[in-house]
């Protein structure tokens, strides 16, 4: 309460146009919508690198094991382009290179939460209705930043804690968690320019998120030739390059940091300057206008529903073929993983239920891609009921389209999409390690197979979504929970060794390990004609419910 | 002629629950092809679900509901070519410009008049390429209103179609609706504005919580109320007070103000008459008096006065 009191008490005595005024309210608000998924994410990954930190020291235990790592994997081109460079052989060190992608996971959350909060804020009119009330008109923004810094920081703060309980060095901790608050901040004031410059939401994150791609690639570009490399020097030119100079568990280089706070600094009073300048709901850019006339193909519900699945389409594409080409250009790494660990090869192998590395790596991670296509059809299979709940379902199902021809429309989509992701990510991830190992001929159907090998298990997933929608509309939202019961059983059953009947639940547990084991169709055919009943019964039921009108 | 020619809307009974409210309970409409038909209620007395369900986008749970000759629910898509519906709340995709919702949902319907649709474009002053976002409320609703004005149907259901309009568009609007009945289409219009109904509306249906209470043409429905009396007498007016038809009397010397029911208007005057008129002005009731009559035991006492 005391801070938005005092704002608005200082506003009275100075300029009624104090262009803070309220920002401590607004931080409340903020606080209060986002009082589950803030602690949730920064919590989920806080304890990531504590969690690296002991299973790093579990694999290996000796200082031989650990050099081994580093002179191998730590040091494999395609580990230095993801994760960043190593700075030493203690197990912080290796925990700290493993944790190397939550940076570009934490800059991009923090980019989402503040355009959420103030661009999506205005373009949903929520914004023009607080500011009639007495509010300053750099209050949204303020108040979007100081949430999303300060969540950076208590993450950093968490890490460091958490790594620091795993006994590393404190100094190595510490960097790390600044390391992370330093990209949650850059790219907090990234996403507050951002939201300054375009009237929709949509293209404030497009815009955020290639400035955040075109840092990663920079800073892989740096790294991936290794030590000394003659690219090296380009990092200094990403915010997220300088996370890797800072050096944590090496010789640690703190006042990198200062870059990055500069760096926040002067984005942060661009995006003042910028935001002071403009309408409300205004964007700097001008907004793109659309056609006149509807297009030809825009004339039923499958043309609506390709205007609404294309562009979340092309993204989940691009993503499905980056997966690809990182999975099939770090297997010969896996390889060296494996070689150095014999515990690693077992667990591999029960994974995988492989006796070939290779194979047992291809069938994980054809496994894993699996879980992402069914994230994918989930989400498509919700747009029908975004759609429903947000009205636009109501004036289309008002004229001749009936509701299953709508529903088809949309489940069009939340099921070849996937398919189609699926053949993406298989052909990426068989073409790339086939023209590493010179063999793409026989790789690109190999992995392409395995991976649509997945689709009746991803299929099955969207029809309980279907289900649900149209048996239990209110708890749609439930398919999240299951999504999340599925992978995580997928993901940790085996190495759990958790009861057969519990694994049995998840429906990637009955698809074939592929590449390098036999090929059985009877367990294909039953997950995919379990599917057709429960989408069937789903479709069914809501031809038979009340649309949700609020 | 068949039966649902001359009615195209016919419901009775109608009942419709929601968990613990009883949203509609026991509705009765009946709409006439070729009329305006105005359907009057305050917020939350059931308007937009009768429509919902006469749209086949909830089912009724319980009388009966006939829309063109068939069952809303179970001939909806058959029906949905023959109408077009403007949502109270017009919702549109926020990456699909307004030019492309219109013909988009003109095509879903199955017919789009092209003339009609850039005539009404620039009647409406719609600027057709914005996107969904970029609208206001009142143009959003401009949207919904020419996809369903061009559309080729013989029905209109409005619901609420004008809020957010300014009163150059309403005039507009109204316009464009007598021009829909002149070529004999007919149109249920939901409303809660009373001049708007009085202006357009041949007959209307007045709910209150779910129920039906007054339903009829709008110059009959105004003998089932008052009207005001404002005159100066040569007399004292003695007797007045004891007419069952007089209300609310006034008198101030030889000046009488009072409210009568419409219908024994006559034996009030030859009261009048006898003592001696000066001056006499009397005012029919309008839809507004009509309208708070039927509310009046739901609004606070000042304005029942």
């Amino acid at each position: 309460m005391s801070a938005g009191k005092g704002a608005g008490r200082r506003a009275d005595r100075a300029a009624p146009g104090h262009a803070l005024v309220g920002t401590g309210a607004l931080i409340r608000l903020i606080l209060r919508r986002d009082r589950f998924i803030l602690p949730i994410w920064v919590l989920l990954i806080a304890v990531m690198p504590a969690t690296f930190v002991s299973s790093f020291r579990e694999l290996y235990p000796t200082d031989a094991d650990r050099l081994r790592w580093a002179a191998t994997s730590g040091t494999n081109p395609t580990f230095l382009a993801l994760y960043g460079p190593l700075h030493g052989t203690d197990v912080g060190a290796l925990a700290a290179q493993r944790a190397g992608f939550l940076p570009v996971i934490v800059g991009l959350i923090c980019a989402f939460t503040v355009i959420r909060h103030t661009r999506a804020e205005e373009e949903a009119g929520r914004r023009e209705l607080l500011g009639a009330t007495v509010l300053g008109r750099g209050a949204p923004l303020a108040a979007a930043l100081a949430v999303a810094m300060a969540a950076s920081l208590a993450l950093g703060a968490l890490t460091a804690a958490g790594m620091i309980a795993q006994d590393v060095s404190v100094a190595g901790a510490v960097a790390f968690g600044l390391q992370l608050a330093m990209a949650g901040c850059v790219f907090a004031a990234v996403a507050g320019v951002a939201a300054q410059l375009t009237e929709g939401s949509r293209a404030a994150r497009g815009i955020a998120t290639a400035v955040l791609g075109a840092a990663f690639v920079v800073r892989m570009a740096a790294d991936v030739g290794g030590q000394g490399n003659g690219l090296q020097w380009l990092s200094w030119l990403s915010p997220l390059g300088w996370g890797t100079r800072l050096a944590p568990f090496g010789d640690e280089r703190w006042w990198v940091l200062l870059l990055g706070a500069a760096l926040t600094a002067v984005l942060v009073a661009a995006a003042g300057t910028l935001s002071g300048r403009r309408d409300v709901a205004a964007g700097i850019l001008p907004p793109t206008l659309g056609a006149a006339e509807a297009p030809a193909y825009l004339s039923g519900p499958v043309g609506l529903a390709w205007r609404l699945h294309s562009r979340p389409l092309y993204g989940w594409l691009a993503g499905f073929a980056a997966l690809g080409v990182v999975y099939g250009g770090v297997a010969d790494g896996a390889d060296d993983l494996v070689k150095d660990n014999p515990d690693l090869e077992e667990i591999m192998a029960r994974l995988g239920g492989q006796t070939s590395i290779l194979d047992a790596y291809f069938a994980s991670s054809m496994t894993i891609v699996g879980l992402i296509a069914a994230g994918y059809a989930v989400s498509a299979a919700l747009r029908m009921r975004a759609e429903e709940t947000s009205l636009h379902a109501e004036p289309v199902l008002a004229t001749a389209v009936g509701r299953v021809r709508w529903s088809c429309a949309h489940l069009l989509f939340a099921l070849l999409g996937p398919a189609l992701g699926l053949a993406v990510a298989g052909a990426a991830t068989g073409l790339t390690h086939g023209l590493i190992s010179g063999d793409a001929g026989d790789w690109l159907p190999r992995i392409t197979g395995a991976a649509m090998a997945q689709l009746p298990a991803v299929w099955l997933v969207t029809a309980v979504a279907v289900a649900l929608f149209g048996l239990a509309p209110r708890l749609t939202g439930a398919i999240w929970g299951v999504f999340g019961a599925v992978a995580l059983i997928t993901l940790f059953g085996p190495a759990l060794r958790l009861n057969q009947w519990v694994q049995d639940v998840s429906p990637f547990t009955h698809i074939p390990k592929l590449p390098g084991n036999e090929v059985s169709a009877a367990p294909l055919v039953w997950l995919a004609a379990i599917a057709a009943v429960a989408a069937a019964a789903g479709l069914g039921g809501f031809r038979r419910r009340d649309l949700s009108l609020g | 002629m068949t039966q649902h020619d001359t009615f195209p809307i016919e419901v009775s009974g109608l009942v419709k629950t929601f968990g613990r409210t009883r949203a509609l309970d026991g509705l009765d409409l009946t709409v006439r092809a070729g009329e305006v038909h105005g359907f009057l209620g305050p917020n939350g007395s059931g308007k937009s679900t009768t429509i919902r369900i006469l749209l086949g986008l909830l089912r009724a749970d319980g009388g009966t509901a006939r829309l063109l000759g068939g069952d809303p629910w179970k001939d909806a898509t058959r029906l949905h070519r023959r109408l077009a519906y403007v949502p109270g709340d017009v919702t549109l995709w926020p990456n699909l410009s307004g030019g492309e919702i219109i013909d988009l949902l003109g095509r879903l319907r199955g017919g789009l008049d092209r003339r009609r649709r850039d005539e009404l474009l620039e009647r409406f002053e719609l600027d057709p390429k914005k996107k969904g976002r970029a609208y206001s409320k009142g143009n959003r609703q401009k949207v919904g209103l020419v996809a369903a004005l061009a559309s080729n149907v013989e029905m209109l259901i409005l619901d609420e179609p004008t809020s957010g309009l300014d009163p150059l568009m309403e005039e507009v609007f109204q316009q464009c609706i007598r021009e829909e009945r002149d070529r004999g289409r007919t149109v249920l219009l939901s409303s809660h504005i009373l001049s708007e109904v009085e202006a357009l509306c041949d007959r209307v249906t007045i709910i209150r919580k779910g129920r039906t209470v007054e339903t009829g043409a709008l110059a009959d429905l105004r003998h089932l109320t008052r009207t005001s009396i404002d005159a100066e007498l040569a007399a004292a007016p003695d007797g007045l007070s004891d007419l069952p038809a007089v209300h609310d009397l006034r008198v101030d010397g030889h000046r009488v103000r009072c409210e009568v029911d419409t219908a024994d208007l006559d034996e009030v005057l030859r009261l009048l008459t006898s003592l001696g008129v000066r001056s006499l002005t009397s005012r029919p009731p309008t839809l507004e008096e009509l309208f708070l009559r039927h509310y009046q035991d739901e609004m606070p006492q000042a304005v029942t006065r």
